[in-house]
């Protein structure tokens, strides 16, 4: 089980929900499982989003590993210039 | 569309013939009829020194001057700074000092590092920064353009 | 393992060392080739028309006299370019930016464009051009455009991120809030509370080179570009879904860039050039004027920022807030949520709030310049930070130190830090001789600190091995500054030869795979993560190689110094084999030897720095000089350190020209009054002293070699640390950016009265 925090608007998007716990091994899982529990996270999705696992930012890596206990926060993608 | 003037002029050293309207610029003749692309256009106005070339030896913003003022005189451009195979030294030292990052304003710097040092081969730290000051660059920070300036004035006066 | 990308600690031979790059003989002799510097058999001259009214409806466009023109090729509207978005609103705003369709949303808008024989026709035929505008009331500031009876500038915009979901559209397309904590608590518990305001103005990238490109397009659907771009695999994908052209058809070649900063990192007048070209059925090439560029690409937003900082007397923050509002020009954009996350990404705070409002005016349409956004909010908030520090009498340094972000950390974006650099430059900065030196009549010191993301993304590379043992590395990522000296080390570092043996390329979309753009610090993180993997993948192949040609099991051979060894007593009569000899005999052992890599490099990890500078202001005139600037930045490792010190310099000297002197200005129609260098006053080399640096090396667990991205943070302090220098001399709080001399004068004027 891992706790998946939100930032930002995603919060909006898991209707102001602050965190919730899913159950998942990889990133891809993450996002499945999410999506399957809040649809409204689909528009999110869409929009762009980032995965940071204990600090590090994933963007694209979604066969990335979650390790157990990681703390998991769902950002918005970022760009850089 | 009015007929076009026959201009005769010396480019690099090399006698050059070429057609061009009475409103086309120095920098247009050079890069679209003479395929010379070394000179840049980052401004068409002026401001940035990327088409400097020489006109008689004196430093011009080739964009502000007409093809047809090439008229009998003598064009130096960045294609004609190396003699042959053998780099200016202020070339290689560009190279040496990583004063370049992205080289799109380099050739301009180069023709302006090279008027300066024609006029005056022990140039103070900040009488290189004035000289240089007509050349934008946005890349580097100007830091270590000065240094290989310095360097090539050094090493010029050691010849 | 070939792939693991885990930091191992080793001493390196290439890696490190500042050899001359490989391409810059072609840059000192003028043979480099950019955007411009292309020319095709039978090319036409591609212009553009643009609206001269801020916001305007169009009502009729009539291009028949210019279609008749004699030597006009095509001429083309918005109805040459259909809509083929289905329903992706990115890539709609980005079709209506390239072509205004019912309406032009700022001055320097595209609304028609001409492909001709040669430029003085193609100037005809534009003024050949009659459209019909209707024009509407405009808004350009960034405050006004939230008015309740502010000019709406895009009616299918409806403010996300607020609930419930509003029913009216609205100028506010995106509300982002970000933190932890509880702020109210933490600001009762404050013993002093620091509030304040600040405005930033809008400013460019200011690349030397305008966007240029060269578009060929056949009846047949193939077609190909050349640009100049920070991501031709991107350019690629954006004009093919535009155009409704198949991917695979559209060959996209990046020409060498002049400078792109994040400017180049999103397509302007590529599609026009590229449906020019389709309907003339010739190759359009398309310069634009500088003036085109400030006018009709993508600067950054001007913004307004209040911050509200909450401190005990022993220097611990209790709480701090932002309320940030960005303007992202005519189209929805990211940029006040960047700003919101980017605000107090350098300190440990228990209580923090940031909200973020990205507002559209009649403005071009922003992107990014150089770590997006956090400039701006570094601004606000290092200038409050030095404000706190003064209150409770305490070192501005110290009282960063004091509060500085660590490892385990929870940031105020979300996310608890791993290893990171902002205690480590801190305290370099606090130890430098640049704090020690003395400071002379009028002059002033301050400093400040900044953060930036990095990012990996798609990245792909093919390493060959030719018959002579010489090396190709084949890379998809533009080279911006530098790279291909990085990665051409990288290569020689992991196969163990010489740098000189080795030749980076950057290729066209055709010959590789899917490369993400050189954006967000990633050329050499990224390329370097996918060359070292390549690298891997043709060692295998060589110490099969050598075990063929031995006839031993391939366990038995290893890899060092750029030779195959067998290892153990019973193969001691076995010379080794180096990559020349494996190369020459090649054919033999199965052919071509190669290593490619795919990856999505990700992970890369944050970048923290702080700077120093020392200012000198006239007394009389309040013109403002930098006399001494230092740069302490974390690089993770640097790769060529010379091109590591450019980055620094580069990324210091457009944050003071931010700072003091560049600003976009609008007049009351909202038409740009200074589109061009002389008057928008970037700086030159008289304005600025020698750039220090210090690189400081924390690996990144992240990267094999612990390389960090470092191209972007260096923007994001300077403007503090000028606002903090001119406070110590000047006696004043500046909250207005560019600090120029008007607006020091006017703040020393009111600080007497």
């Amino acid at each position: 089980m891992l706790k998946v925090c939100f930032s930002g608007p995603l919060k909006a998007a898991a209707d102001g929900a602050a965190s919730v716990l899913i159950s998942a091994a990889t990133i891809r899982e993450l996002l499945r499982e999410l999506v399957k529990q809040y649809p409204g996270m689909q528009n999110q999705l869409d929009d762009g989003i980032a995965v940071s696992v204990n600090g590090q930012i994933f963007r694209d890596k979604w066969s990335e590993e979650i390790p157990e206990g990681a703390e998991v926060f769902l950002l918005p993608r970022i760009q850089g210039g | 569309m009015m007929a076009g003037t026959l201009v005769s002029t010396m480019i690099n050293g090399d006698q050059t013939e070429f057609v061009c309207q009475a409103s086309e610029t120095l920098l247009e003749v050079l890069r679209n009829r003479l395929g010379l692309t070394g000179s840049k256009e980052g401004c068409g106005t002026g401001d940035c020194g990327a088409c400097s070339v020489t006109l008689d030896g004196r430093l011009v913003c080739s964009c502000l001057v007409l093809g047809v003022e090439a008229q009998g005189r003598k064009v130096n451009t960045i294609e004609g700074l190396a003699d042959g195979d053998i780099l200016h030294p202020l070339q290689s030292n560009f190279i040496k000092h990583a004063a370049l990052q992205c080289g799109i304003c380099t050739p301009g710097f180069l023709i302006a590092s090279k008027a300066l040092l024609d006029r005056n081969p022990n140039p103070t730290d900040e009488e290189i920064r004035f000289a240089l000051a007509g050349n934008l660059c946005r890349c580097t920070g100007y830091d270590k353009i000065v240094r290989a300036v310095k360097a090539t004035a050094k090493d010029l006066r050691k010849k | 393992m070939a792939n693991d990308t885990k930091f191992r600690n080793r001493k390196f031979k290439s890696v490190g060392t500042r050899p001359p790059r490989p391409d810059g003989l072609d840059k000192v002799t003028g043979r480099a080739k950019y955007g411009a510097d292309t020319f095709a058999p039978g090319q036409l001259i591609g212009l553009v028309l643009r609206s001269p009214h801020a916001h305007a409806e169009i009502k009729r466009i009539d291009t028949s006299k210019a279609a008749k023109l004699n030597g006009v090729k095509a001429v083309i509207t918005s109805e040459d370019l259909p809509d083929l978005t289905n329903g992706d609103r990115d890539l709609y705003d980005t079709l209506e930016n390239c072509m205004a369709r019912d309406r032009a949303l700022y001055d320097g808008h595209a609304v028609a464009a001409v492909a001709a024989i040669d430029a003085p026709t193609a100037r005809k035929a534009l003024k050949l051009i009659r459209v019909t505008y209707k024009r509407l009331p405009h808004v350009t500031d960034v405050d006004d455009a939230m008015k309740p009876d502010a000019p709406l500038v895009q009616p299918r915009v409806y403010t996300r991120g607020v609930s419930p979901k509003p029913e009216s559209p609205s100028n506010v397309a995106k509300v982002s809030e970000f933190g932890h904590g509880d702020v109210e608590a933490g600001f009762k518990a404050a013993d002093v509370i620091v509030e304040k305001s600040y405005k930033t103005e809008q400013v460019h990238q200011g690349y030397i080179e305008p966007h240029a490109c060269l578009a060929s397009v056949g009846p047949d659907g193939h077609g190909e570009l050349w640009v100049t771009t920070q991501g031709h695999f991107i350019y690629r994908n954006t004009c093919a879904a535009l155009l409704g052209m198949e991917v695979a058809k559209l060959k996209v070649t990046s020409s060498e860039i002049g400078g792109g900063f994040g400017g180049k990192t999103h397509v302007w007048m590529e599609p026009v050039a590229l449906a020019l070209s389709r309907k003339a059925n010739r190759p359009v090439k398309l310069e634009m004027t500088r003036d085109e560029v400030f006018r009709s690409t993508g600067p950054t937003s001007s913004t307004s920022i209040d911050i509200k900082i909450g401190v005990k007397k022993d220097g611990r923050i209790t709480a701090a807030t932002a309320d940030l509002r960005y303007q992202d020009g005519a189209f929805p954009g990211i940029w006040a949520m960047l700003g919101a996350m980017t605000s107090y990404a350098c300190y440990d705070l228990k209580n923090v709030k940031t909200v973020g409002y990205d507002v559209l005016v009649n403005r071009p349409k922003v992107t990014a310049y150089r770590a997006p956004s956090a400039p701006m909010a570094a601004f606000a908030v290092e200038s409050t930070i030095d404000e706190v520090a003064a209150e409770i009498g305490m070192d501005p340094i110290d009282f960063r130190i004091k509060n500085a972000a660590k490892e385990g950390t929870k940031s105020s974006y979300g996310p608890t830090y791993g290893p990171i650099g902002i205690g480590p430059t801190l305290t370099a900065a606090k130890k430098h001789p640049h704090m020690r030196a003395k400071l002379g009549k009028n002059q002033g010191r301050g400093m400040a600190c900044g953060f930036w993301f990095n990012f990996g993304g798609e990245t792909c590379t093919d390493l060959n091995i030719g018959a002579d043992g010489t090396v190709t590395l084949t890379v998809g990522t533009v080279d911006v500054g530098g790279a291909r000296a990085s990665l051409s080390l990288i290569a020689a570092e992991e196969l163990g030869i010489p740098y000189e043996r080795v030749k980076c390329n950057i290729t066209d979309t055709a010959s590789l795979g899917h490369n993400d753009m050189t954006d967000g610090s990633r050329g050499t993180f990224s390329s370097g993560m996918s060359t070292i993997f390549a690298a891997r993948n043709a060692i295998e192949d060589l110490r099969q190689r050598a075990a063929a040609t031995w006839e031993i099991p391939v366990k038995d051979v290893v890899w060092e110094d750029g030779k195959a060894i067998a290892k153990g007593k019973k193969y001691r009569k076995l010379k080794p084999l180096s990559l020349d000899d494996l190369a020459a005999a090649s054919p033999n052992t199965g052919g071509p030897i190669a290593g490619h890599s795919q990856i999505v490099a990700d992970g890369a990890g944050v970048s923290f720095a702080s700077h120093i500078c020392d200012i000198e202001v006239d007394p009389e005139t309040s013109a403002t000089k930098v006399v001494r600037y230092t740069v302490i930045q974390d690089a993770g490792k640097a790769v060529h350190p010379d091109y590591v010190e450019g980055q620094f310099q580069g990324g210091a000297a457009q944050g003071i020209g931010w700072a003091l002197n560049e600003e976009y200005i609008y007049d009351r129609n909202g038409r740009l009054q200074n589109p061009g260098f002389l008057d928008y006053r970037v700086p030159v080399c008289s304005d600025l002293p020698f750039i220090d640096t210090q690189i400081l090396e924390i690996p990144n667990p992240n990267h094999p070699y612990g390389i960090r991205g470092v191209g972007e943070t260096s923007i994001v302090p300077p403007l503090a640390a000028i606002g903090n220098a001119l406070s110590d001399v000047a006696g004043v709080r500046m909250t207005h950016v560019p600090m120029s001399p008007p607006r020091i004068r006017k703040a020393i004027k009111e600080n007497q009265a």
